[in-house]
């Protein structure tokens, strides 16, 4: 029994050796000795016909052979695999990628979605309104009646004595207060309109309202709201200031300016050289607001904001055209 | 707003550099845009005494000097006849711009070498004279700027006024706001009035007619004046804020507006026809000349200033050429007056007329500064071109304007604000400036604002000055302690951000072009005339033709912007826009504005250079993203058919779709015409769709269904048939046949070829059988698919390939 052990080792070394890069003769070799009706299998057959003194010892010595001709097998399988791998010729993988189609959304779509997102996640809703809209919701309600110089802070385009395109998403604060009752928390995106073209400025543009009224909202609510808008939008480590400024339907108003980041304060041409880049326009509601749409500015406060998406995108993305926008070139959207 | 620091130092004695100011003056809300030295190009150009002066050895006229800064020793070659030895002179070194917009470089003139230029008082445009190089007092520090060394050294800063502060509009009151934020006293200018003159009521009168328009009316005034140029001091004060000068008379005016922010005009009196002042409303249709030499129609509700005759001033806008101060005029009458401010607008509006005049008195003067004013230009005047003042003044006020007193709650503003400010506190900033405020008990204060803040009238006008006084930044960052609140879903919004990212995970590009475009852009579509399309909201107000109505439909749009990127080299495109167009609607105010979705196709249809290959979009590749956004919406019965096709689409391959019957859109080839008008060389596919119908009819996406348990069976079906049988029409068909087992039927070919015959194509239709509870068995679908074959011949003028 030994020797027919020995035998089939030998069988199985020759084999491999004459084999050594034929994959299909390994395999063969494989089922011709450890098959289900392999030489070994037919060894094992015999171990009834050993005395019962001598089958442990026989059982052992066909067991042993069992596992030393499978670890051969075995290697001598992987070390073919990998041969018949670096014969093959190597595929050149610096060759371009088959590129999947893909678009992009406009980058002002892109940055609306991103302040939506962040003042959604703030429990504020976004509400949307016309963009060709009475006088009485673009000004008037908005404690600008005609004649108002304030008026002229906003070039207009009229569509009739009482029909204009809104200069700015504010009308929304009013149509919103006048449907519901506080507490309220909304945001309005959309376009608005001014009667202005220029390098910096384009006769239609993009803004973001909000509004937040409630009981005893403060001006400190105000810097805390827009303070964590400017980090989830700009980065934590953005500075920001609030200076004051003057619409007419928010008392006090303020403007927040964050930290150029182009220059990080230290001055360059986006931000005039001041350090500070003008982002957004804030304030608390003016009681003649409320008035208009019949709360009691007694016992509600809220405050307001707005601000321009295109300002926002640009400082996001490092726009520095604000045309570009419009011009709906493939090479711009491309980038975004 | 533009003044001057030592204009400003007049009146309030400051230390703050001017980016300190700026930055001071911006926290407290009047925005500075920026400021500069008033001799911005002269930092190169500084003192020097000149050493030696030698002949130059090669030019008669010219001469070599050496002048010394105090540190080092130049070069210069100067033919100025007045240079010699000792002088204190104005060195221009290498690199200064002289404001003739000459660059200096170091040169050689004539073999010897000039390290810069000595130059005249006209060559830095600070003086006249140019008769030689300007010597400067013999003591003058050397090597300092020369602006600094004749002490006209000063800064410009440019102030942003919001319209709510006309106080504001003057260098008295941004001195007030200087003189708030750093404690120091604010000095008004002192007025001395030598009133030599005739009692001036025996020279003249005031009659207001109109005291709503105008409810103050003051005036002085001064005889024996001669009119000249203005003294030096005063042309340069004005220079400085960018005014011209004109005369001394007019100079003076135009000094006290700029100081005390009071619009004042000097009449030649003489030229009063009666000698007496009438102010009232203008006749509709009325006809007056104004100063700038305009023949104006005037509308009833324009003030008027009238001699005893007629007009001879619009008021608080413009004055007229019929009383104009003139060389001759020696004796005049300064109006001094508050007019009503939406009056004036009115009016300015109304003219088109716009001055510093208007544009003070409608944001408010204050009424109790026109005597300050006049007595103001009377002493200037009469500094500046002698005579006599009249005693005393005339001052028509029917009904002084009074103030309210405001009652201010400490606490509440604190809540209000979310700040912590003593009633003290509160008062000494209000106080700071110009309020009178009591101290009431309970926490009230009782405050009556100055006359010239107009703007302030309740206690919210008190909280916000109390604010920005003490700083937005000493206001600690807060949360509001608000109710937790879901924000709830716009289903709408929602839904065109799903449609948005499935075109763009589809390789379009999404575009955004204005809301405004042309009418012509609109007939490039071929609608006919009657078509609502061609109705659209018109602006009043356009920029130009190209923005001068609101779109009907988004694809002129569309179009311009393939044409904008074609010439751009371009030239794979897949764009869209999902936007507003504007529908004008009767008996309604404002339009409809429904949303529609449009896009358009063109080039090849993988643009990748190395496996794309030559294939170009065609109408099967626009029908596929139609079909994508119709499956977001998962709407019922999709019918494409050749009806109601636009006028802008190919009508041999477009097509209209419908929804349940409803028209919701069409899609295609551009109509040849369309493509021509656009200069389109290669075919352009576009679709358009109603995003608003869609949206109604979307259905809720379906539940899951359970996995098949069981095998399907496929069966072919190869089909000749007439090129005119639709594909579709033998896909309705089969699925009519209500076979239940038939689980899909795809197509799997199409095509031509000699062998078929003219007219004819094959198509190959994959049927797909499949049995919910058991595996079909060959026989079973057999005799099934045999049957719908059958029925399919028998219906259709068909054969089996």
């Amino acid at each position: 029994m030994e020797e027919a052990v020995r035998k089939l080792l030998d069988l199985a070394s020759k084999g491999i050796a004459e084999s050594r890069d034929d994959r299909r003769a390994l395999e063969q070799l494989k089922v011709r000795l450890l098959g289900r009706k392999g030489e070994l299998a037919a060894l094992f057959k015999n171990l009834g016909k050993v005395s019962e003194a001598d089958r442990p010892l026989v059982g052992k010595i066909l067991n042993d052979a069992k596992v030393s001709l499978e670890k051969m097998l075995a290697e001598a399988l992987e070390e073919s695999r990998e041969q018949s791998i670096r014969r093959r010729k190597r595929f050149d993988v610096t060759v371009p990628g088959r590129m999947p189609l893909r678009g992009r959304l406009h980058p002002i779509t892109q940055t609306a979605l991103e302040i939506s997102r962040i003042f959604n996640w703030l429990g504020f809703e976004t509400v949307e309104g016309p963009e060709v809209e009475l006088d009485y919701y673009n000004f008037e309600a908005l404690n600008m009646p005609k004649d108002h110089p304030a008026r002229d802070m906003q070039d207009t385009f009229y569509v009739s004595e009482d029909v204009v395109l809104r200069t700015h998403t504010s009308p929304l604060q009013v149509r919103v207060m006048e449907k519901r009752r506080p507490p309220i928390r909304v945001i309005a995106p959309g376009r608005t309109y001014r009667c202005d073209s220029d390098v910096t400025h384009t006769p239609m543009f993009h803004q973001v309202e909000g509004l937040m009224v409630g009981e005893d909202i403060s001006f400190g609510d105000l810097k805390g709201i827009l303070t964590i808008f400017v980090h989830q939008m700009f980065g934590p480590d953005v500075d920001l200031r609030f200076r004051p400024s003057f619409f007419p339907f928010t008392e006090p108003s303020a403007e927040v300016d964050i930290r150029c980041v182009m220059c990080r304060g230290g001055g360059c041409r986006v931000c005039s050289q001041t350090g500070w880049l003008e982002i957004l326009g804030s304030g608390m509601v003016d009681p003649e607001v409320f008035k208009m749409v019949g709360y009691d500015p007694e016992t509600v406060t809220g405050f307001a904001f707005g601000m321009g998406i295109e300002r926002i995108a640009m400082l996001k993305f490092g726009i520095d055209d604000l045309r570009l926008f419009f011009e709906n070139d493939l090479r711009f959207l491309m980038q975004f | 707003m533009i003044v001057s620091l030592k204009w400003l130092r007049e009146y309030v004695d400051f230390s703050l550099s001017a980016e300190e100011l700026t930055h001071r003056l911006t926290m407290v809300g009047l925005e500075i845009e920026g400021y500069h030295s008033l001799y911005p190009n002269l930092d190169k150009v500084i003192t020097g005494r000149v050493e030696s002066v030698r002949p130059h050895p090669s030019a008669d006229r010219l001469k070599v000097c050496r002048v010394f800064d105090g540190n080092r020793t130049y070069s210069v070659v100067c033919g100025a006849p007045n240079v010699r030895d000792g002088a204190v002179v104005a060195l221009a070194l290498p690199g200064a711009e002289l404001p003739g917009g000459m660059d200096l470089g170091e040169t050689t003139i004539r073999g010897e070498l000039s390290q810069g230029m000595l130059c005249s008082m006209k060559e830095l445009e600070m003086g006249e004279d140019a008769a030689g190089i300007w010597l400067l007092p013999p003591d003058t520090p050397l090597g300092i700027p020369i602006d600094k060394a004749a002490r006209v050294d000063d800064t410009i800063i440019e102030v942003s006024v919001t319209p709510n502060r006309g106080d504001c509009l003057s260098v008295i009151g941004i001195a007030r706001e200087i003189a708030a934020i750093t404690g120091r006293p604010l000095q008004y200018p002192r007025i001395t009035l030598q009133e030599t003159g005739p009692p001036v009521s025996s020279l003249s009168s005031v009659t207001i007619e109109d005291p709503d328009g105008c409810p103050r009316y003051a005036a002085r005034i001064v005889e024996g004046i001669k009119v000249g140029p203005s003294p030096g001091w005063l042309k340069s004060r004005l220079e400085s804020v960018g005014l011209r000068s004109i005369n001394n008379i007019v100079d003076v005016t135009n000094y006290v507006l700029m100081e005390l922010g009071q619009p004042l005009h000097a009449f030649d009196f003489d030229r009063l026809r009666e000698n007496r002042i009438v102010v009232r409303k203008a006749f509709g249709g009325e006809r007056f000349t104004t100063l700038d030499g305009t023949e104006r129609e005037l509308f009833d509700d324009t003030l008027l200033i009238c001699d005893g005759v007629g007009p001879v001033a619009i008021a608080g806008i413009m004055g007229g050429l019929n009383s104009e101060i003139e060389s001759e005029t020696t004796r005049v009458l300064i109006e001094s007056a508050y007019f009503q401010p939406r009056s004036i607008r009115r009016t300015s509006k109304k003219l088109g007329l716009r001055t510093e005049s208007s544009y003070r008195f409608e944001r408010g003067v204050d009424p109790e500064g026109v005597i300050r004013a006049v007595d103001r230009a009377a002493q200037l005047m009469f500094e500046v071109g002698g005579g006599s003042i009249a005693r005393g003044i005339i001052d028509v006020y029917p009904s002084p304007v009074s103030m309210p007193a405001i009652i201010m709650r400490v606490d509440r503003v604190n809540r209000f604000l979310g700040i912590e400010l003593k009633a003290s506190e509160a008062a000494d900033i209000l106080r700071s400036i110009e309020m009178q405020v009591e101290e009431l008990d309970g926490g009230l204060l009782r405050v009556v604002p100055p006359a010239f803040r107009a703007d302030i009238t309740r206690e919210v006008d008190l909280s916000e000055e109390i604010a920005r006084l003490a700083g937005y930044d000493r206001i600690p960052v807060t949360y509001p302690k608000a109710g937790l609140q879901a924000a709830s879903v716009d289903l709408h919004l929602k839904t065109r951000e799903e449609v948005k990212f499935a075109l763009q995970g589809a390789g379009f590009y999404e575009v955004l072009n204005y809301s405004f475009i042309s009418t012509g852009a609109l007939k490039k579509l071929r609608y006919t005339p009657e078509d609502m399309r061609l109705q659209p909201v018109c602006i009043m107000n356009p920029l130009s033709e190209e923005l001068e109505v609101m779109r009907t439909t988004l694809l002129p749009g569309i179009l311009n912007a393939v044409r904008f990127n074609l010439d751009r080299r371009n030239e794979d495109l897949r764009i869209f826009e999902l936007s507003k167009v504007f529908l004008p609607r009767a008996d309604e105010l404002l339009p409809e504005e429904p949303h529609h979705l449009a896009g358009a196709m063109t080039g090849k249809r993988f643009p990748q250079l190395l496996y794309g290959g030559e294939d170009e979009v065609d109408y099967t590749d626009v029908k596929g993203v139609v079909e994508m956004i119709l499956g977001l919406f998962n709407v019922e019965q999709v019918l494409y058919s050749g009806e109601e096709l636009p006028p802008y689409l190919d009508s041999a391959c477009a097509a209209s779709l419908y929804c349940s019957g409803s028209h919701v859109g069409a899609l295609g080839r551009l109509h040849p015409g369309v493509e021509e008008s656009f200069d389109f060389k290669k075919p352009v596919y576009v679709f358009r769709l109603d995003f608003e119908k869609l949206y109604a009819m979307r259905r809720p996406r379906s539940l899951f269904k359970s996995l098949p348990k069981f095998p399907s069976v496929v069966r072919d079906m190869a089909l000749i048939a007439d090129e005119d049988l639709a594909v579709g029409t033998l896909l309705d068909f089969i699925w009519k046949q209500k076979e239940p087992l038939i689980e899909q039927v795809d197509v799997f070919d199409i095509y031509k070829s000699r062998q078929l015959g003219e007219g004819k194509r094959s198509i190959g239709y994959r049927l797909v059988y499949r049995a919910p509870d058991r595996s079909l068995t060959d026989e079973e679908v057999n005799e099934m698919h045999l049957r719908l074959v059958n029925n399919v011949l028998n219906t259709f003028d068909v054969s089996l390939r």
